[in-house]
């Protein structure tokens, strides 16, 4: 059976409805919520601040550390079990990756920048998810940033080449793949890229326009975050923390 | 794309956001260049002046600087000095003979002058390019804290609270009868004679942080304090003229941890 209508009726280059905030997390710098569809992110940032273990430290500049975590009742199945597993490791290596491009720690020398990044709910696309958030969120706790980067997943289900894949297509019963992509907004610069599953090379191309195409809706949707949060009309009320 | 600038002055930028195009500006503070476009490096507001274009940004880590006077916390007993705690990513060392007048005999317990969890009022007196920092308290007023509560604000909004030649701290100084220090480094202590003055100026600083990017901010806190210090016995305001004497408060120190 051909993939011609999604499994939720959306066009291929539609993302799932996103929703952003900034500053939510009080005790961190910078915090951030971005929601994909199904999928919720909580970034937090905090420092710069001492670096331990102390040997990790880099007296040229500062350095950015990464923590993914799904927390035990996010998933659509089984508890997940907490703390540290192979894949959030992995998860928070490619995050750091997709994100050291932007930031610019040389004014912060043996010290550490740290993202911490949490999953109440998950339905795919959580690590493009937590690179977006956490790029929001680094923005907010004044972390200077060349640029801004955004994050989505493409991938091919069945023929079909769809973006922002939900866990249903994922694991649709045909040849399916997931690539996640995440870029830099000016540059287009690639910093994330991975692949599970099979595509073809004119699909992956295809895709990978699709993704430049599409992530662009995404830094819509964190610029929009990030700017509201500083658009204040005179008479607004006196936040309560 | 059009030459020339593309933002407003005064207008909120994000990373990486492009403020002019073409040659015909200068990237200043948080831009920078790259080929013909002018981009921010930082969440803030753009600062326009002549051909400079400058980000002022809203958020971001205490970057120390000589000269401040910065209000932090002792955290270890070193050879000949301290180990102090200052509210960024770098600790900074406090040398005996930068701590006190006094002559200190060669192994005298350092402890017996400032103990580990003290708060002192220390100027820098030297920064390094690796962020080392030297503390001095021998100047006018640097001193040890004994009694108060220490408020935390973000770093940024210090010039805030202290506004255009003081105004803002005065104003909150003479309302609340509380005597108010400022650190560079995002901390404030504030001694009063009673919790409830320390309380309202509490809030009142949090909210001048909150709100710190408003206009006529000045004139707003002025109304608050009126009418919360009237609410407040000991500060109505028929009490209100006679202020700024510092006080000796028995208070048990309540800043820092929370």
């Amino acid at each position: 059976m051909a993939y011609t209508e999604r499994l939720d009726g959306r066009k291929a280059n539609v993302l799932r409805p996103m929703e952003a905030k900034v500053g939510i997390i009080p005790n961190a710098e910078g915090s951030a919520y971005f929601k994909i569809g199904n999928t919720i992110a909580y970034a937090a940032v905090y420092g710069p601040r001492e670096v331990f273990p102390r040997f990790m430290s880099n007296p040229k500049k500062g350095i950015l550390r990464c923590h993914y975590n799904m927390l035990p009742f996010s998933g659509t199945g089984e508890r997940i079990r907490p703390g540290n597993k192979r894949r959030s490791q992995e998860i928070s290596m490619v995050m750091q990756k997709a994100l050291l491009p932007v930031v610019d720690l040389d004014a912060f020398p043996n010290s550490m920048v740290e993202v911490y990044v949490e999953f109440p709910q998950t339905d795919a696309g959580t690590r493009c998810a937590a690179i977006s958030a956490a790029s929001m969120a680094l923005a907010e706790a004044g972390i200077p940033m060349k640029d801004m980067v955004s994050s989505v997943a493409v991938g091919q289900v069945d023929g079909a080449v769809v973006s922002d894949l939900t866990y249903e297509e994922e694991a649709f019963d045909a040849i399916v793949s997931d690539i996640p992509v995440a870029m830099l907004h000016n540059s287009k610069e690639i910093s994330l890229l991975q692949m599970d599953g099979e595509i073809s090379k004119e699909d992956l191309i295809a895709s990978l326009e699709l993704a430049k195409e599409t992530v662009e809706q995404v830094y819509e949707v964190q610029m929009k975050a990030l700017k509201e949060k500083y658009q204040f009309n005179d008479n607004s009320e006196v936040k309560e923390e | 794309m059009s030459n020339g600038l593309i933002v407003e002055d005064r207008s909120v930028v994000i990373p990486g956001e492009i403020l002019a195009n073409g040659m015909d500006y200068l990237p200043g503070n948080n831009a920078y260049r790259e080929g013909e476009v002018i981009y921010s490096k930082s969440l803030g507001l753009v600062s326009l002046s002549g051909r400079v274009i400058k980000v002022t940004p809203v958020a971001g880590p205490y970057q120390p600087k000589v000269g401040d006077k910065i209000i932090c916390q002792v955290k270890d007993i070193a050879m000949s000095g301290w180990r102090v705690k200052t509210n960024t990513a770098y600790s900074a060392m406090l040398n005996v003979k930068d701590a006190t007048n006094k002559f200190i005999k060669r192994d005298e317990d350092l402890s017996k002058i400032l103990g580990v969890g003290d708060f002192i009022i220390a100027k820098i007196s030297r920064v390094t390019s690796q962020k080392l920092i030297d503390l001095t308290m021998r100047e006018q007023d640097l001193f040890k804290v004994s009694g108060g509560r220490i408020v935390r604000i973000n770093s940024l909004k210090v010039p805030r609270i202290i506004g255009k030649q003081g105004s803002m701290v005065s104003l909150i100084k003479k309302y609340t009868r509380c005597d108010i220090t400022v650190g560079q480094n995002g901390l404030i202590l504030v001694r009063g004679r009673e919790a409830e003055h320390e309380f309202l100026a509490e809030e009142v600083i949090k909210m001048v942080e909150s709100k710190s990017h408003q206009r006529g901010l000045t004139e707003k806190v002025e109304a608050f304090l009126k009418e919360e210090a009237s609410k407040i016995e000991s500060l109505s305001s028929s009490n209100v003229g006679n202020n700024n004497e510092s006080t000796e408060n028995p208070e048990e120190q309540n800043g820092g941890e929370e």
